[in-house]
Formats: C-alpha cells, sequence, structure tokens
C-alpha cells in the first residue's frame, strides 16, 4: 500500500509547488499552499523546515542561498530530475488513495 | 567516499545548525514584512510571523533530526559509540594502535621506496620508450659498455632507433671560477644527448648535435641545478660566461631542471658536456679507440618497433661488427635493458626491494592476526551485551556494523600513525647520501592512497574476526551461559588458528632477520685479499693539472716518496683502481707467439691493473713468490708482470708461474711475480684472473695513493693533506679511509641487514605481544577454575601447566611451523643476503631460542598470576 501518511502529503504539495513555480524559498512555499489551497491547509509554517530538509537529504531538491526580492537572504529549494520522479508517483498514489477512499465512502 | 562526507558533516553539525537558525530567521521576516505592507504595527506583525510559524526550536531540531534519521547520524552514532568503547579500555586501544602503527609504518615506508626506485618514471619525456644498450658479456669482464666508434656505428647503421645517445658517466674534473677550484663529477655525452630525453634547461639552453663539429669543437657545459646553487650561488647571470675545467675554458651555456639528474636514479652528475670535448677534461680522448668501451648507450624506439626487433637489429649489426673488427668487436651480442638501476644492478634492486616488500606485508599481517585476536577476545567478552542487544530487537547487521566501525577507527589512527612516522623516515632517508648514491623519495600521492588502502583493509580483516562471531552467535546461548564460556569451542579454535599464524610469521621474520645479520658477520669477514684497516686512499688526480707522461711519472714517484717519509706510515704505493670500485673489464692476453690479436685468439681476459713498486705491501696483498715492479722497470727494459693465483693456475697450472710468458697490448710480458687471489669487483664475484704490471711501462691518467700507517686515519689524513698540497697545490685532493670508502660495497649487505633486523624486531615484538594477550586473557578466563583446582590441591606445575598450556603448544606449533617456512624461503632470502643459509646450525639455534626467551617473557607475568590464585577470595568473587 502507499505511504498516505500526512508527511506524503506534505511533500506532495512542496514537490508540486516546485514544480510549479520553480525556484522557491521556504516562505514562498507556504505561502503558495495556502493560497492555491485557498487557506485550507493550516499547520504551523515551520513545519514545512522539517520536510524540505528530509527532501533535501534525500536528493529530491536542492537548495542554495540567494537574495529575495526585498534583497534579504533566504534559501531557495529547486527540484531535482530524481524530485520529478518522487512527484510523478507521489500524484499517482494520491490519485490511487482519494480513488479509494471515494469508493469506501460510496460503499457505505 | 560517501563515507567521509558523512564523517564531514558529522563535525559540521554545529554549522548545520546555524545554517538552519539562519533559514528559520529569514522566513520569520519573511512574514513580518509582508504583515508590516498589510499595515500591521512592528509588534504585532511580530507575533503574527511568530504564531504561524510554530515554535522555532521546536521546528530546528525536527529538521537536524530529519537529516540524521536518513543515515548521516548512523555512523555518527557508531563512530561516536565506538570511540566511547576505546576510551573505556585505552590500554586495549594503546596497543592496538602501536600494534598497527608499526605494521603500516613499515609497509609505508618500504613501498615509498619502492614507488622512487622501481614505480616513479624517470625525469625524460616519455621514459617508456627509452632503453639502454648492453653487451651480454665482454670477454670475461665485467663492463658491458661500448666503445665510442662501435656506438657511432650502431647508431648510424641501426633501423629501429629513432636516435641513439652515448654518456661517459666517470667524467670529474677541477672547476675553476673566480679562482676557487672545486672538484666535481659529471657525465660527457653526445651533443643530441638532451634532445634525444626531450627536457628543458632550468637557465639558458643545452648543447645540441649541431653544437658539434670535431673533437674540441664544442667547449659547453651544463650545470646540474645543485652544482649551480652550491657553487655559484644560483646566478642566472653566469649563463655565457667561461669557467676552466682542468685548465680548459668552457662556456657555460645553461642549467638543468632541479628534478633532472639523467637516467641514473642514484647518480646526480654535477655536470654535463660534448663528449667531443672529453680531451680537455681527461687528458686524452677515447673517440678512436676501440679498446676504450666506457660509453653508455641509450636509445629511443621509433614507434611501433618492439624491444624485440630492435634487439634482433642490433644483433645483426654486432655481427658485422665482429667480422670488420675482430680484434676489438668480437664481443657478442646486445641487449636492452630499462636504464635507471645501475645497469644489471636493476635486476637485484628489484628482487631485493619486492622481497621486503614482502615482509612487510607479512609484518603487517601478524599484526592483522594480532589485532584480530585481541578483538575476538573482547567481543567474547562482550558477548553478554551483544546478545542482549540483539535479544532488544538489535539487527546483527548493525552490531556487525558497530564492530567493524570500531576496527575502522582504531585502524585509521594506527593508519595515520603509520603514515607519520613512514613519512618522517622517508624524509630522513631523502635528506641521506647512501655510498650507493642519493634517492629522493617523493611522498606523492600513491604513496598516501597505498597507507589508505592498507589502513582499511587491515581494519576490515581484523574486523571480520569478532564480526563473523557475532555473525554466528545465538543471543540465547550467550544468555544462558556465562561471559566466560559463551561458544568457546569455536571462538577458541578461531583465535588458537590466528595465534600460531602469527606466530609462525614472526618466525618465518625472525629466521629472516638472524639469516641477515649471520650473511653480514660473514660478508664482514670473507678474504679480501687486502686490507683495508689502518691504510689511507688519496685521490690526486695530477691530469687535472695537465701533467702527463713522464712529468707525471716523475710526479708521482715524488708524492709516494712525500708519502713515505711521514712518521708512523709503513708503505705507500700507487694503483690504477683500487678494488671494489666498479669500472674493471677484460682485457685480452695471448700466448707467446700469437701472430693474429682477433678476440678469437685470447687465451684469458683478466682485469689488468696499473701500480707502483710499494703498492701490494700498502694494500696488504701478500706476494707469494718472486719480487715486487721496480722503478727501473721501465720503457727500455723487458716488459714484467705480477699474476695473481687464479691467472697463474688458468695459464700454467701447477708450474711455477714466476718466468713464463704472455702477451698483453701486444707486448711479450714476463711474470716476476705472484700475488694473493682476491676480491676486484665485488664480494660475490668467482675468483678472477688479475695481472698487475708497472705504471713506469704502462701509462694510466688514473693513480690511486694507498698509505698504510700506524697512526689513527684522521690524524693521518691531516698530515697527508698537508704533504701532498705542497707538491702540487692547484690540485684537489680527497683524502679517506680505505674501510669508510668500501662502505659502498657493504651497503647492500648492510641495508639488508638493517631491514631485516628491523622487521625481526617488529615480529619479536608482536610475537610478545600475541602470546602476553592470549596467555593473559586465558588466565584470566580460567581463575575460577584454577582457583577450583588450588583447593583440590593441584601443585605449581599442574597449574601452570593448565594455564598456559595452550599458548605454549601454540608458541611450540607455530614456531615449528615457521622455521619450516623459513628453509622453504631461502630462495628469497638468497635476493636479501649474501650466503643466506637459513640451515646453518647457528641461525636454527638463534632462532629456536629467540622463540623460547619471547615465549619466556610473555608468559611471565600470566604464569605468576595463575600461580597466585588464592581459591578463598576467588571463590567469594562474582
Amino acid at each position: 500500500m502507499a505511504r498516505n501518511d500526512f508527511q506524503g502529503s506534505l511533500d506532495l504539495l512542496v514537490l508540486k509547488t516546485l514544480m510549479q513555480r520553480g525556484r522557491l524559498h521556504g516562505y514562498g512555499i507556504v505561502l503558495h499552499i495556502q493560497r492555491a489551497s485557498d487557506e485550507l491547509l493550516q499547520v504551523e509554517e515551520g513545519s514545512i523546515y522539517p520536510a524540505l530538509h528530509r527532501m533535501e537529504v534525500s536528493g529530491w531538491i536542492d537548495s542554495e542561498w540567494a537574495l529575495t526580492e526585498t534583497r534579504r537572504k533566504a534559501k531557495f529549494y529547486t527540484l531535482t530530475p530524481a524530485g520529478e520522479k518522487q512527484l510523478t508517483e507521489a500524484e499517482e498514489s494520491w490519485e490511487q488513495l482519494v480513488k479509494g477512499v471515494r469508493a469506501m465512502l460510496r460503499y457505505a | 567516499m560517501k563515507l567521509f562526507r558523512r564523517i564531514a558533516n558529522l563535525l559540521r553539525l554545529s554549522a548545520r545548525e546555524r545554517e538552519i537558525d539562519a533559514e528559520l530567521k529569514a522566513h520569520i521576516e519573511l512574514r513580518m514584512e509582508d504583515n508590516l505592507a498589510r499595515g500591521m504595527t512592528p509588534a504585532a506583525a511580530r507575533r503574527d510571523a511568530l504564531v504561524r510559524f510554530g515554535n522555532p526550536v521546536v521546528m530546528k531540531e525536527r529538521s537536524i533530526g530529519a537529516e540524521a534519521a536518513l543515515g548521516l547520524d548512523g555512523v555518527g552514532r557508531d563512530v561516536r559509540y565506538a570511540l566511547r568503547q576505546l576510551r573505556r579500555s585505552p590500554g586495549f586501544a594503546v596497543t592496538a594502535v602501536v600494534t598497527l602503527a608499526l605494521g603500516i609504518g613499515a609497509n609505508v615506508a618500504v613501498f615509498g621506496v619502492l614507488n622512487a626506485v622501481l614505480l616513479h618514471p624517470l625525469e625524460v619525456s616519455e621514459p617508456q620508450n627509452l632503453y639502454q644498450l648492453r653487451h651480454q658479456a665482454w670477454a670475461s669482464g665485467r663492463l658491458l659498455t661500448t666503445s665510442y666508434p662501435a656506438f657511432e656505428d650502431l647508431r648510424q647503421r641501426n633501423t629501429t632507433f629513432s636516435g641513439m645517445a652515448g654518456i661517459y658517466a666517470y667524467s670529474s674534473a677541477g672547476l675553476r671560477w673566480r679562482n676557487a677550484v672545486v672538484g666535481v663529477h659529471g657525465d660527457e655525452v653526445t651533443g643530441n644527448y638532451f634532445d634525444l630525453l626531450g627536457v628543458q634547461p632550468e637557465a639558458g639552453r643545452f648543447f645540441h648535435a649541431a653544437d658539434e663539429h670535431g673533437p674540441g669543437s664544442a667547449p659547453f657545459v651544463v650545470l646540474s641545478d645543485e652544482l649551480w646553487r652550491s657553487a655559484f650561488h644560483a646566478d642566472r647571470g653566469i649563463v655565457g660566461t667561461t669557467v676552466e675545467m682542468n685548465r680548459h675554458a668552457f662556456t657555460v651555456v645553461g642549467v638543468a631542471a632541479a628534478q633532472f639528474h639523467g637516467t641514473e636514479r642514484f647518480v646526480w652528475p654535477d655536470y654535463w658536456i660534448p663528449m667531443v670535448n672529453e680531451e680537455q677534461v681527461a687528458g686524452w680522448d677515447s673517440l678512436h679507440d676501440r679498446t676504450a668501451i666506457a660509453v653508455t648507450v641509450i636509445g629511443r624506439l621509433k614507434p611501433g618497433v618492439t624491444p624485440q626487433q630492435a634487439t634482433e637489429n642490433l644483433n645483426a649489426i654486432a655481427a658485422e661488427l665482429a667480422k670488420e673488427y675482430p680484434e676489438t668487436d668480437a664481443g657478442g651480442a646486445l641487449r636492452l635493458i630499462h636504464p635507471g638501476l645501475l645497469g644489471d644492478d636493476g635486476e637485484v634492486i628489484r628482487g631485493f626491494l619486492w622481497s621486503v616488500t614482502v615482509l612487510a606485508l607479512l609484518v603487517l599481517a601478524a599484526a592483522c592476526a594480532n589485532l584480530g585476536g585481541l578483538f575476538a577476545a573482547r567481543a567474547a567478552d562482550r558477548s553478554r551485551e551483544l546478545a542482549l542487544r540483539v535479544a532488544l530487537g538489535s539487527s546483527r547487521w548493525r552490531l556487525v556494523r558497530q564492530l567493524l566501525t570500531e576496527a575502522v577507527v582504531v585502524s585509521l589512527a594506527g593508519g595515520a600513525a603509520g603514515l607519520g612516522s613512514a613519512f618522517l623516515l622517508l624524509s630522513a632517508l631523502n635528506r641521506w647520501h647512501s655510498p650507493y648514491g642519493h634517492l629522493a623519495e617523493s611522498v606523492d600521492a600513491r604513496v598516501y592512497l597505498a597507507g589508505l588502502a592498507l589502513t582499511l583493509g587491515s581494519g576490515l580483516l581484523f574486523g571480520m574476526v569478532p564480526a563473523r562471531q557475532v555473525w554466528q552467535s545465538s543471543p540465547l546461548q550467550s544468555l544462558k551461559n556465562g561471559p566466560a564460556e559463551s561458544l568457546h569451542l569455536r571462538r577458541f579454535a578461531l583465535r588458537d588458528l590466528l595465534l600460531g599464524v602469527q606466530i609462525a610469521i614472526c618466525t618465518l621474520l625472525v629466521t629472516a632477520s638472524l639469516v641477515a645479520v649471520r650473511g653480514m658477520v660473514r660478508t664482514l669477514h670473507a678474504p679480501l685479499g687486502f686490507k683495508p684497516q689502518g691504510a689511507m686512499l688519496v685521490d690526486m688526480d695530477l691530469s687535472q693539472a695537465g701533467q702527463e707522461g713522464d712529468v707525471a711519472l716523475d710526479k708521482q714517484k715524488e708524492m709516494i716518496e712525500a708519502a713515505r717519509s711521514i712518521a708512523g706510515v709503513t708503505a705507500a704505493g700507487t694503483v690504477s683502481r683500487t678494488p671494489m670500485t666498479g669500472g674493471l673489464h677484460g682485457v685480452p692476453i695471448f700466448r707467446p707467439g700469437t701472430t693474429e690479436f682477433t678476440l678469437n685468439n685470447s687465451v684469458l681476459a683478466p682485469y689488468v691493473l696499473q701500480m707502483s713498486p710499494g703498492y701490494l705491501e700498502a694494500a696488504g696483498t701478500r706476494l707469494l713468490s718472486g719480487r715486487d715492479v721496480r722503478w727501473q722497470d721501465n720503457a727500455e727494459t723487458p716488459h714484467v708482470a705480477i699474476v695473481n693465483e687464479t691467472f697463474a693456475r688458468t695459464m700454467w697450472g701447477e708450474t711455477p708461474a714466476v718466468g713464463q710468458h704472455f702477451i698483453v697490448g701486444g707486448n711479450l710480458t714476463e711474470v716476476v711475480g705472484v700475488a694473493e687471489d682476491g676480491k676486484y669487483h665485488d664480494m660475490q664475484e668467482a675468483p678472477q684472473p688479475v695481472a698487475y704490471v708497472p705504471f713506469s711501462q704502462n701509462e694510466s691518467s688514473d693513480a690511486i695513493l694507498v698509505v698504510r700507517s700506524r697512526r689513527a686515519p684522521n690524524e693521518m689524513a691531516a698530515a697527508l693533506e698537508r704533504t701532498l698540497s705542497g707538491i702540487e697545490p692547484n690540485v684537489p685532493i680527497t683524502v679517506e679511509s680505505w674501510p669508510a670508502s668500501l662502505r659502498g660495497e657493504l651497503f647492500p649487505a648492510r641495508a639488508a641487514t638493517a631491514a631485516l633486523g628491523v622487521m625481526g624486531l617488529l615480529a619479536a615484538m608482536l610475537a610478545v605481544t600475541g602470546i602476553f594477550g592470549m596467555a593473559a586473557y586465558s588466565v584470566s578466563k580460567r581463575m575460577k577454575e584454577l582457583g577450583i583446582r588450588v583447593a583440590l590441591g593441584a601443585g605449581r606445575a599442574q597449574l601452570a601447566k593448565a594455564a598456559l598450556g595452550r599458548p605454549v603448544a601454540l608458541l611450540m606449533a607455530g614456531s615449528a611451523l615457521g622455521l619450516g617456512l623459513g628453509m622453504l624461503a631461502t630462495p628469497l632470502l638468497g635476493r636479501l643476503v649474501y650466503a643466506a643459509n637459513p640451515r646453518d646450525p647457528l641461525v636454527l639455534g638463534g632462532v629456536v631460542a629467540t622463540m623460547a626467551l619471547l615465549g619466556a617473557i610473555a608468559t611471565c607475568i600470566p604464569a605468576r598470576r595463575a600461580r597466585r590464585v588464592n581459591p578463598a577470595t576467588l571463590m567469594r568473587e562474582e
């Protein structure tokens, strides 16, 4: 069975964000997820960082320090080829989970 | 390398923490900016940002944790755990590290020398297709080089070499610059030499083939970097100026690069001059003389030509030359060797170095066996702890990894220490000018890599021993049993085997070092046919003063008389070349009545030495019959010679030699005396025929004065220098005691003895620690049992037998095996030591005594402990 805990979905959201927006810092990713999900996903903003670092060690994303538009130093992340592959897999397993849950709900 | 990155990351952990802090802070500040832009007050903006972010400390910890969980920490934790374990038993850790440091240090040092001598290419371009030509054998002489005319023939007629150059490597001169004269040694080379080697100068230019237009046409000299620095203060202005060499003007055209020193690894020439100008420096030239065969020929193969094809090509030319010049060039076949290691000595040096490498690896193997045993004993002591961890769900792989980590940590520490000491040793060797010549060992990446590979390899090797135990152990069994008995059968068997192997290797090494010492002693006492003790050698080249012919002879006579007049001098005489200084070659001699002096008609090719009256007495060579040569034997009187026993026996058998005749150099010569046999070229040679002829009938530019006296060498040296410089002030004089000048000849034996002695010492130390460890361990584990034995009335002897029976049995079995191996390794030892014979009863006895002594040293402390067992105290423990 695919891994579909909360951590898995946060990974999916981060990877998807980086796929759509290219290079972003942590705060930018949080903003994007909040906006795109109509503020649906309310988690502590800081909890994105353990996820980012885990994904970085796994080689899914790369990082570098750079300046923001307001000339503040921040760490920017980009998707790696391995990350793209991971995103495809995560999307598929997410679809399956949704299908499964929907089927369950219908059945009930 | 992934492992190293992880370890590096571990050390950078605090840097990582700072970076994460900065990242989280940036986030909060960005949120605050946005909040401020939306019109919040700064305080509200900050509070909102913090609330939204959550607890930064928790986030940081979780971020670090997220990275750590993915492997980084795994190794880190193992390393920290291993360090903690080692700190808990410092004695064990230090023993292990020192043992390994010795093993690895020895190997790295040996490899460093091997790398410099054999593996490092020569400092010329494309050294792989550069070859040296050598005769298979020239008569029975030793000099396998070529004459200059023969070199020219080979160069012009061959079709397989893109170029060939000649080198005369025995050039020496008095170099005068600004009124100071220094004695220098160098090479005379053909003009194309530098272009053939494809090297570039450091300053100025090299000379080329185009600079030469016949004899005496190119008075140019190229200085070595070393001479340039020592005598000319590295002054670039020297290029283009004129210096005097043996009173002839030479223009300094350039300076060779610092790392370039020709094609011999051990020889560092001071200068290079064109061979066409030989006469100015040497006082004669051999450019047209087919009997002067001291030219070393090097050549570069054409692309695509194999050495085999080139050899065939050369031998076809040699056969032509033998037909054209039967008197001089019927020298037989030619062969190609790689230049760099003093000609054929290369084989000896190669064999020696590889043999020493094998022995060094054996030391490391013994060290690994030793450490394997130590680690196995430790793992046995910890078997309960390990079993508990398996029972609590730790995977076996994890335990194995931990034990291996411990082994690798120890091996890295030992390797670092070993590499450090090897580095110091190699730099010391680098500064040392061995009698063989100077060797530049560069400690390059290859040496470091070899050290690292050995370190990790040995760490994994001895780490496998305890790891294997853990892999095969059953936790249930370990927990049920006490720590001492667990798994005893198997493990003891393995540890016994390791100790046995270690003792066998150590015995082999001890055998080798005793064989070497014995060989050395024998070498020192071999009959030389002359007595270096008490004699001084004076090298005073009169040709440097421009004196030749009868003038030089008179000067020589004057020198001998002056030396004889010094108080304490008992004899003095000159000789063209003292024994064991190389450069000897057979000179063909003929029976009286021979008309065609072709090499095929010659009866013998003895070494022919020129000498003055009194030389034999000064050298300590006994005259067995007849008379010494006299100054009155001169050009007007019949030619005379003194021959040695081998010469006399080979030529005339039992008939007395005095009064017999032979022809040498075209002169009918009468034998007036017979001298004792001796060693002339090296210690290993078979008896050689030798003829001594007087200087007064045979001119020679080389003359070494031998002075025998009853006074101390240093006193004598000063007196000689004072007296002789009065006779000829402008010639550099070198005075040396004869034993000191023979150091070079004894160097291989000494080097072998030193190398094998050190290995033997290391092996002995390893044997002691190995046996001690085993005995101490077995006593400590069996204290309870021994206590019961004492309580039941066992005597001391029985107790000692029970406690130490196994280590002693192993010691005996291992020693026997090692001795057997030593016998089998005779050929290996033969490459190292002159007259190696492990079957020598003295060596055998020495080995047995050494091993018994080592055993006694190693078991005496455990034995004492076993004897002092007090059952009452023991029973109350545990």
